[in-house]
């Protein structure tokens, strides 16, 4: 064994390598995601999408239309920023103003649209067991992290947001500039009538919150602290991505106010319009 | 001689006047305002929605974060004293006077596309202002990608104990003003919002002031 591990030499070093695969941690992706042991829908096989994000750290995965994506703050400190591509046409993206415009409504819950800044849909809540989230205060950057906890730099214990979001752009070949105000889960914030803001904190450990996908999108999920979490120290801690495919999902949604209705309008009709294969929808 | 009188007299913050330019109703305009320097913005005919962006004139990659401005002072709201930041955070321009209080940080710009969601199909083909962005926005190199959430000088966008939020009716009038004052070079991109459908303009898009003071 001493031997094996050795690395001295390029075989001994490829055994040394190899020797570590399957270490299991409690913060890491599963491949294929099928082999996650408890999928949501008990159907394994349509399962997309299964990790665990460490407190700090970022995930991302182009998603196809039709997918139901879950977010779990496992231990009741998560905050899962999150923004939203068009995968097929990535300049069509997440825009925050919209989202709470259109639906007349600044909080996140059940049936609220997140919308393009082309007037469609690209993901709908279709569960919410937190309630706590924010649209208004986007997320944290280098300077803010650097004031509040000494460090918000990418490998820092204490990252922000932004930075996090820069890498995980990257990875899609988008750039800083291409990065909109983002939306965040599990910490709320409030607004009080004079327009203050107040953290109303996180609801627990165990809430999730569901997605379900419009369009083929990119996600980029930031699992950091809240810009305004009242914890002087940096306490993020686990977030739970499992994504599965429910396309039948698209007929049945959870919203009949007529500003959703005619976004998912558009959005189907900017679908029909960019493909040619009949889809398997009733 | 007595048009620059006048208008040094209708600048909030006293100086030399180094533009003077009106916006016609429904118009984009833009320029760049060199640190230091002030702008005030004149609401001529009252509750007249301008949508605002600011980027760092040198690198436009640093711009106006509506996040980083209300997060940075805990309040969603702009008036005298807000300081209008970039994405990290840093100081683009300070409201340094305001007649009017409660300027808009959430509503964003309206849009063809978004104004099929809010009002209906027929609304398509209507003047928007991410329109103006686009058109005014394309001379400095700016694309859409680098639009993001504005502020809406002159609306007023309350948030209800619910959530609920929306466009009411404006607290300017004719002749109010506001002025901002550049921290560093800036480059100002606004829509003067065509939009016809809310009270964001009391359904009357009308022309508004800029003028730009320099410190004597």
């Amino acid at each position: 064994m001493t031997e094996t591990l050795a690395t001295a030499t390029t075989h001994a070093a490829r055994a040394h390598a190899r020797a570590q695969a399957g270490t299991v941690t409690d913060a890491m992706p599963i491949v294929p995601a099928s082999a996650w042991s408890t999928p949501p829908n008990g159907r394994a096989a349509t399962m997309t999408w299964a990790e665990t994000v460490p407190g700090g750290r970022y995930a991302s995965k182009v998603l196809a239309r039709g997918t139901r994506l879950r977010l779990r703050d496992l231990d009741g400190a998560a905050c899962a920023h999150l923004l939203i591509f068009r995968a097929d046409a990535p300049h069509e993206r997440l825009n925050v103003a919209d989202t709470v415009k259109v639906p007349w409504q600044a909080y996140l819950g059940l049936g609220h649209p997140l919308l393009s800044d082309q007037g469609r849909v690209l993901a709908t809540v279709v569960a919410d067991t937190s309630g706590r989230h924010d649209a208004l205060c986007g997320t944290t950057h280098l300077a803010g992290n650097t004031a509040k906890y000494g460090a918000g730099e990418l490998h820092s214990a204490s990252p922000a947001g932004r930075e996090l979001f820069t890498v995980a752009a990257a990875k899609h070949d988008l750039q800083p500039r291409d990065l909109p105000p983002s939306l965040s889960f599990f910490h709320g914030v409030k607004v009080e009538d004079d327009g203050s803001l107040v953290s109303t904190g996180n609801a627990g450990a165990g809430a999730h919150v569901d997605l379900l996908f419009h369009l083929p999108v990119i996600v980029l999920i930031a699992n950091t602290a809240h810009p305004l979490d009242p914890n002087p120290e940096f306490g993020t801690t686990k977030l739970e991505v499992l994504a599965w495919r429910a396309p039948e999902e698209l007929n049945s949604l959870p919203n009949d106010d007529p500003e959703y209705q005619r976004a998912v309008l558009n959005t189907e009709d900017a679908w029909a319009a960019a493909t040619i294969e009949t889809e398997n929808r009733q | 001689m007595t048009l620059l009188a006048e208008t040094a007299d209708l600048a909030l913050v006293p100086g030399r006047v180094v533009l003077d330019e009106t916006v016609p109703l429904r118009a984009p305009w833009s320029a760049v305002v060199a640190a230091g320097d002030v702008l005030t913005i004149v609401d001529l005919h009252g509750n007249q929605a301008v949508d605002t962006l600011i980027y760092d004139a040198a690198d436009h990659t640093r711009r106006y974060s509506a996040a980083a401005t209300v997060t940075a002072q805990q309040n969603l709201f702009l008036g005298t004293g807000s300081v209008l930041r970039d994405a990290d955070g840093e100081p683009l321009m300070t409201l340094v006077a305001d007649e009017v209080g409660n300027h808009d940080t959430v509503g964003g710009a309206c849009s063809q596309e978004s104004n099929t969601l809010r009002y209906g199909h027929h609304t398509k083909h209507q003047h928007a202002c991410v329109e103006n962005f686009l058109i005014e926005g394309a001379k400095w190199g700016l694309g859409k990608r680098d639009l993001v959430s504005n502020i809406n000088f002159f609306m007023n966008v309350p948030v209800e104990a619910d959530g609920t939020l929306g466009i009411v009716d404006g607290l300017s009038a004719p002749g109010k003003r506001l002025a901002i004052r550049a921290e560093r070079d800036v480059l100002v991109l606004v829509s003067n919002c065509p939009q016809i459908n809310n009270p964001c303009n009391g359904f009357d898009p009308t022309p508004v002031r800029m003028i730009v003071t320099r410190e004597e």
